[in-house]
């Protein structure tokens, strides 16, 4: 059963006097029970996307449906069994954590107890907290409060928008294994990130960028189809190295990638010492090239200058 | 239900836990009751006023001592010649100047007639006039008191009355125009905000999408602001009474009616506002600019309405603060009954009435 399916959706804005297309032609399904990641650099259109599934707002063209019901014809009916946690941290800094809990559960008409075993492996890491007021918490608890006060009424989709951005490493990857033990409760989960490295986590991701989706597979799949082998390049002087590398006709593409530049070619053999040489003749010293497999933000680069 | 009460609620918790707003809520009206009861007041009291008294006489000593007597005039300066007068009124020692010519009692009985000169700082127009007034009056009673022993024929005595404020106290005219303003700004700028803030922090989001009827997310955040201005009313009207002296000659219950009726207006007012602006500060200038300031301008309570050009006097018919201050004026200093502001009462009713629903209306289920 499909719990998302969107079709042919656009959306655009008025800037300032001229449209801007936020949403192109958008068509996805998400399946029941299924962990799906939106992975775009900001501006992609991830956040008008949630908004029309959560019926926060009305798409100029296409049509949608959460759980089955449509988002414009019943959009009551959708705002009663969705969890939603939007972007920016959108919970009541001056109530305490118990307060903003019991808020959100009296709004679904629910109470704490009563879906307790559903928030219980988050509620415990900030249950020492529960007398501290909502904005005197760390990011990664905020995080953990706003993801229980979603989840409060046991919701049969979740939307989280943008829910790890600007929590540190350690909570990021906490607030995965979360969603995953969610996810086997048989909770629906659309979640939306900037991370590359978070979109391996999900079931199924959409690539997104200018409001269109690149390409929608698994981590994996989308994996497989990087056809070109990638190398990973290190010199002592990153700046310059990038810089030849970019100019270098041999060189098909080269983004900088953490310590390491990735680089494809043109030819499908490459002699890698000659290529040493001439660089170092150029001025970057201790050159290494080595074989590197592809990551979702390699695909996602080269899906870009498609 | 109990999502509408525990919504109340929450609306409690943030009203009671910033402080800083609940104390300029609370002592708003307060200190503007105060400020204008004591500080800001157009009443003439206590001037300083010099005399130059070239006779010394019986006469003028007896209209010193009249002067003196009144609580408007204190006299300061004792001046020996015309000379000083300059230099005194030049250092701002005195407001007004009374001189009486040499052999003043004497020309009075001899002549029938002597003339005093008042000499008055016209820097404040108004306040020359009030107390060359004042002095004026005086020296009519001594000549009064002095036709009383010799009786001249055809004589037109005016004599004046000064109906529901006989003591001409300023706080008759500003308390009704305090509670007008303190009620418009808390309910309208108040329940605005606190809207507007839900919408810049994302809550609104999340409790957009929830069950709960948005009616009922409007009504919870009237009610806390609701019951705040009667808290206002009450310090408002005790203050009134217990310390400017100002009496309630109506009916108290009828003047609490039309205080609930106004908040209502402002209420709705305050949602309306709260539906047009994106941001706290807009949503703040809106209510400032336009509610605040027509509430000063236009209610009559700074400046008369009638006297305003005709244009004004229309646009004024639109500030709701107008009707609430002739009702306020009626009940609480004239004490008249409903019979004389029903017209009022119906024209502020059906301002409430429109403007809940057209902000109800206007109340986005979405966000755009």
């Amino acid at each position: 059963m499909e719990s998302i399916q969107v079709d042919h959706v656009d959306k655009s804005f008025q800037s300032g006097k001229s449209p801007v297309e936020a949403l192109k032609n958008i068509t996805f399904n998400v399946k029941q029970g299924e962990l799906f990641g939106l992975i775009g650099p900001d501006g992609a259109g991830k956040t008008t996307l949630f908004r029309i599934l959560t019926t926060l707002m009305l798409a100029d063209k296409g049509d949608a449906w959460v759980d089955g019901y449509h988002v414009v014809k019943d959009y009551e009916q959708i705002r009663k069994r969705v969890g939603y946690m939007p972007g920016r941290f959108s919970l009541y800094q001056d109530l305490t954590v118990e307060e903003n809990l019991s808020f959100f559960a009296t709004l679904f008409n629910t109470t704490l107890e009563e879906n307790y075993e559903l928030v219980k492996d988050i509620y415990v890491q900030i249950e020492p907290f529960k007398k501290r007021r909502a904005g005197a918490l760390s990011g990664g608890m905020k995080q953990k409060l706003a993801l229980s006060c979603a989840l409060i009424h046991r919701p049969s989709v979740l939307f989280l928008d943008e829910p790890t951005t600007g929590v540190d490493a350690v909570s990021r990857q906490e607030f995965w294994q979360l969603l995953r033990g969610l996810q086997k409760q048989g909770i629906t989960i659309l979640v939306s990130t900037p991370y590359m490295d978070e979109a391996s986590l999900c079931d199924r991701v959409a690539l997104m960028q200018n409001g269109s989706i690149m390409k929608i597979d698994s981590p994996g799949g989308i994996i497989s189809q990087f056809q070109k082998p990638l190398w990973a390049v290190q010199g002592d002087n990153m700046y310059q190295l990038m810089h030849d590398l970019r100019h270098d006709s041999r060189v098909d593409t080269c983004y900088p990638f953490g310590q390491y530049h990735h680089v494809t070619f043109n030819e499908s053999t490459i002699d890698i010492e000659s290529l040493k040489k001439e660089f170092q003749q150029k001025g970057v010293h201790s050159i290494t090239i080595d074989r590197t497999e592809p990551t979702i933000e390699d695909c996602f680069m080269e899906l870009m200058n498609q | 239900m109990k999502q509408f009460f525990y919504f109340i609620q929450k609306e409690f918790y943030h009203l009671l836990r910033d402080r800083r707003t609940l104390f300029i809520l609370f002592g708003m009206p307060v200190t503007q009751i105060l400020i204008f009861g004591f500080a800001l007041t157009n009443e003439v009291k206590n001037s300083r006023i010099a005399v130059l008294d070239l006779s010394k006489d019986e006469a003028t000593r007896a209209i010193i001592h009249e002067l003196e007597a009144s609580r408007y005039f204190d006299i300061v300066e004792n001046l020996n010649s015309y000379k000083e007068l300059e230099p005194t009124f030049q250092a701002g020692k005195i407001r007004l100047a009374i001189v009486f010519p040499e052999q003043f009692q004497e020309n009075l009985l001899h002549t029938n007639t002597s003339p005093i000169q008042l000499v008055a700082d016209a820097t404040d127009p108004n306040v020359a006039n009030t107390l060359s007034t004042y002095a004026q009056a005086i020296i009519m009673d001594y000549q009064n008191s002095m036709r009383e022993t010799n009786e001249l024929p055809y004589r037109i005595n005016t004599e004046l009355r000064m109906l529901y404020n006989p003591q001409l106290k300023g706080s008759y005219n500003f308390v009704p125009g305090v509670m007008a303003m303190v009620l418009m700004l808390v309910g309208a700028m108040m329940t605005s905000i606190s809207i507007v803030r839900e919408k810049e922090l994302g809550t609104m989001e999340i409790i957009l999408v929830s069950p709960i009827v948005p009616i009922r997310v409007i009504v919870a955040k009237m009610i806390p602001y609701l019951l705040l201005s009667m808290v206002n009313i009450g310090s408002i009207l005790l203050l009134s009474v217990y310390v400017l002296d100002v009496p309630i000659q109506g009916s108290l219950w009828l003047l609490v009616f039309e205080c609930l009726l106004f908040t209502l207006t402002a209420l709705s007012l305050g949602l309306l506002i709260s539906s047009v602006s994106g941001s706290q500060q807009v949503a703040m200038l809106i209510s400032l600019m336009g509610l605040f300031l027509p509430t000063v301008m236009f209610s009559g309570f700074m400046f008369p309405v009638e006297n305003m050009p005709i244009p004004l006097q229309i646009i004024s018919n639109v500030v709701p603060a107008k009707w609430f201050y002739y009702i306020v004026k009626d009940v609480m200093i004239k004490g008249t009954g409903f019979q004389t502001i029903w017209m009022e009462t119906l024209v502020l009713a059906g301002m409430c009435v429109v403007l809940l629903v057209v902000s109800l209306k206007k109340f986005k289920v979405r966000l755009e």
